[in-house]
């Protein structure tokens, strides 16, 4: 079984125990919905945490793994928003499928936003750290300041109106599964490894032949990718976007979800999006205190924590059922021999 | 012939506030190669001490007293923010000393949303708004004392960096810290001083930028800190006269675009100018390049 797959490191049978473990949670929320325990603004902040964790394990590609700082990333999220919305508006009456028209839209959303990534990619080959941060920020700005003047388009500063609400919560949560274990196989691949491998020491890396150029690229265009489908589902909830929605605060948050969630930890990213996201919505009285705690918690965590909450580490459903931590291969054999013949 | 000269003055104003800001960002970096995001911030409060010196003093201060005393505040406040937040950092990956100043950005933007309210201060003149008439020219009694000052703080700088001790001190230690420390330098005080100089500029820049845009809020000082930062790469991260040359040619260059292209590119044309000059001459104007080691 293992070695068909090359994913070392992972048994293919722990991403079944967590994909059922998903499924179970989905199951409990979704029975909580249909049966009105949860009001319909509860379940608008569980997709808007969905969206957050799109953003963030998608951001995680290019910070966390290939250790570029990236402080623009919410505008591929509005690159993504614009033109899935656009592509639905225009749709709309030719698909007659929610779901269908969802997922065309975010398709070309994912491929105008791939492009987009590589525009950014490129001169990331050349510039680092701080220099690569700042690029970032600048290139966020100018995409906003396009989306703003493209008044004939895009509605400029006043914001798009009349997008079709066509999302709802099974299909934000299973889109942000299918994104979060394209990225975790991802990672977890020959690829993964190469992009890890960059973060850890650029000259050694390519000194054993890994195409730097190659992966840099892909990382960024990957991130921007999805960051689209985060977009995409984002428009799609609310009805409405608005340049001013992403803008560099929107970066900075989604890099904070990441920073404290550990950097080139996907699961980090998770947990800190559902915190991060919620935590405002629990204290509404101290909705004025949001960013004062954010930025609190980021100065803080860095100062006490560098590594942030998971650091590189996993959380894995199968801790729970086996409270041993490493399996040695042994015990393993035979159940799988069985389960083949 | 006009407009151009007029706009020329309008450039040098506009310059020289991203100058004094950009100054601010270069020494910091020169120093402890952090770009100090918190600057924006400083600039902010700097209005926003302006304002309280100047109309919630039980006393009238004379202008240059809210000015002397503004710059005070301010450059304790950099201090201390270098103290709390990047002093224990200064080890540390870089990355994490960066994403403190972003989280130092927020929280004191934040903070001052809270103490200071949602509602915009409207600043009042603090001199007089008759224009200075030279020939067919009329000019701005404030653009004056922006350029006039600004120059003068500058040279002031210039010179302290140049002739005195404590400025051979932290040209030292932007060459090279532990010999620095070797030569009997005092490396945290040497710190502290090129933070509070460069916030207290940085605040300077803050009540001409309030005093000009009237409004003073708690986003003052994001775009503007932005730009000045532009101005900062642009003229070579780390040189004095590179920030202040690049804080010119920015300020020169967004009001041309807005005079001559249009005034709704001019974010976007900043911007693209700062991709621009990281592609092709990372370094700056006036930077040296720096080797990559092994």
């Amino acid at each position: 079984m293992m070695k068909k797959f090359e994913f070392k490191n992972l048994k293919t049978n722990s991403v079944f125990i967590n994909l059922a473990a998903v499924s179970i949670i989905f199951l409990l929320i979704f029975v909580l919905i249909v049966t009105g325990l949860l009001s319909r603004y509860i379940s608008s902040i569980l997709i808007l945490i969905l969206v957050m964790i799109i953003m963030s394990t998608s951001l995680n590609i290019a910070t966390g793994f290939l250790g570029q700082l990236h402080l623009g990333h919410a505008a591929f999220m509005g690159i993504g928003a614009y033109t899935a919305s656009l592509l639905a508006i225009l749709l709309r009456d030719s698909i007659g499928s929610d779901v269908v028209l969802f997922i065309t839209s975010t398709v070309g959303a994912m491929i105008l936003a791939g492009l987009a990534g590589l525009l950014i990619g490129w001169p990331a080959l050349r510039l680092k750290g701080d220099y690569l941060g700042i690029m970032t920020l600048g290139f966020g700005e100018i995409v906003k300041t396009i989306i703003t003047n493209m008044k004939g388009i895009t509605n400029g500063a006043q914001g798009l109106y009349g997008i079709p609400k066509i999302m709802n919560f099974p299909t934000a949560f299973w889109t942000t599964v299918i994104v979060v274990l394209t990225i975790f196989l991802f990672m977890n691949s020959r690829h993964g490894r190469a992009i890890l491998s960059i973060r850890e020491d650029e000259i050694a890396s390519e000194s054993v032949g890994i195409n730097i150029s190659r992966y840099k690229l892909l990382g960024f265009v990957l991130a921007s990718m999805f960051a689209a489908v985060g977009g995409s589902i984002f428009a799609f909830n609310i009805g409405f976007i608005a340049p001013q929605q992403f803008n560099f605060l929107r970066s900075v948050e989604i890099f904070v979800i990441v920073v404290l969630g550990g950097m080139g930890s996907l699961t980090g990213s998770i947990i800190a999006s559902i915190v991060l996201v919620s935590l405002p919505e629990l204290l509404r009285e101290f909705s004025s205190y949001r960013y004062l705690l954010y930025s609190s918690l980021l100065v803080i965590m860095m100062l006490f924590r560098p590594q942030g909450l998971m650091g590189t580490r996993e959380f894995s459903f199968t801790r729970i059922f086996k409270p041993k931590l490493v399996p040695t291969n042994d015990e393993e054999e035979p159940d799988e021999k069985g389960s083949d013949s | 012939m006009e407009l151009f000269i007029n706009q020329l003055i309008n450039g040098l104003n506009t310059g020289s506030i991203y100058a004094l800001i950009a100054v601010g960002y270069t020494m910091v970096y020169g120093i402890i190669r952090l770009i100090n995001f918190a600057h924006g911030e400083i600039m902010m409060f700097g209005a926003y001490f302006a304002f309280i010196f100047a109309f919630m003093m039980p006393f009238e201060l004379p202008f240059i007293a809210v000015i002397v005393i503004t710059m005070i505040f301010a450059a304790l406040m950099g201090m201390l923010i270098e103290r709390i937040a990047y002093k224990r950092l200064r080890t540390a990956p870089r990355i994490s000393a960066l994403i403190t100043a972003i989280g130092m950005s927020l929280f004191l933007q934040n903070l001052a949303y809270l103490i200071f309210g949602a509602t915009p201060w409207v600043m009042k003149p603090l001199i007089s708004t008759e224009p200075i008439i030279i020939g067919n020219f009329s000019i701005a009694r404030l653009t004056v004392l922006t350029i006039g000052l600004s120059i003068f703080f500058m040279v002031l700088l210039t010179l302290f960096v140049r002739k005195t001790k404590p400025g051979k001190a932290m040209r030292a230690v932007s060459q090279d810290k532990e010999a620095a420390v070797l030569m009997g330098i005092n490396v945290n005080r040497i710190i502290s001083l090129t933070f509070a100089l460069g916030s207290a500029l940085g605040a300077l820049a803050g009540v001409f930028y309030a005093m000009q845009y009237t409004n003073v809020e708690s986003t003052l000082g994001v775009l503007p800190g932005l730009k000045a930062f532009v101005a900062a790469v642009f003229g070579g991260i780390g040189n004095i006269t590179g920030a202040m040359l690049g804080g010119y040619l920015i300020g020169i260059i967004e009001t041309f675009v807005k005079a001559y292209i249009s005034s709704k590119w001019v974010d976007a044309i900043v911007f693209g100018l700062l991709i621009l000059t990281l592609l092709f001459k990372p370094s700056g104007l006036l930077g040296k390049n720096e080797k990559e080691k092994v």
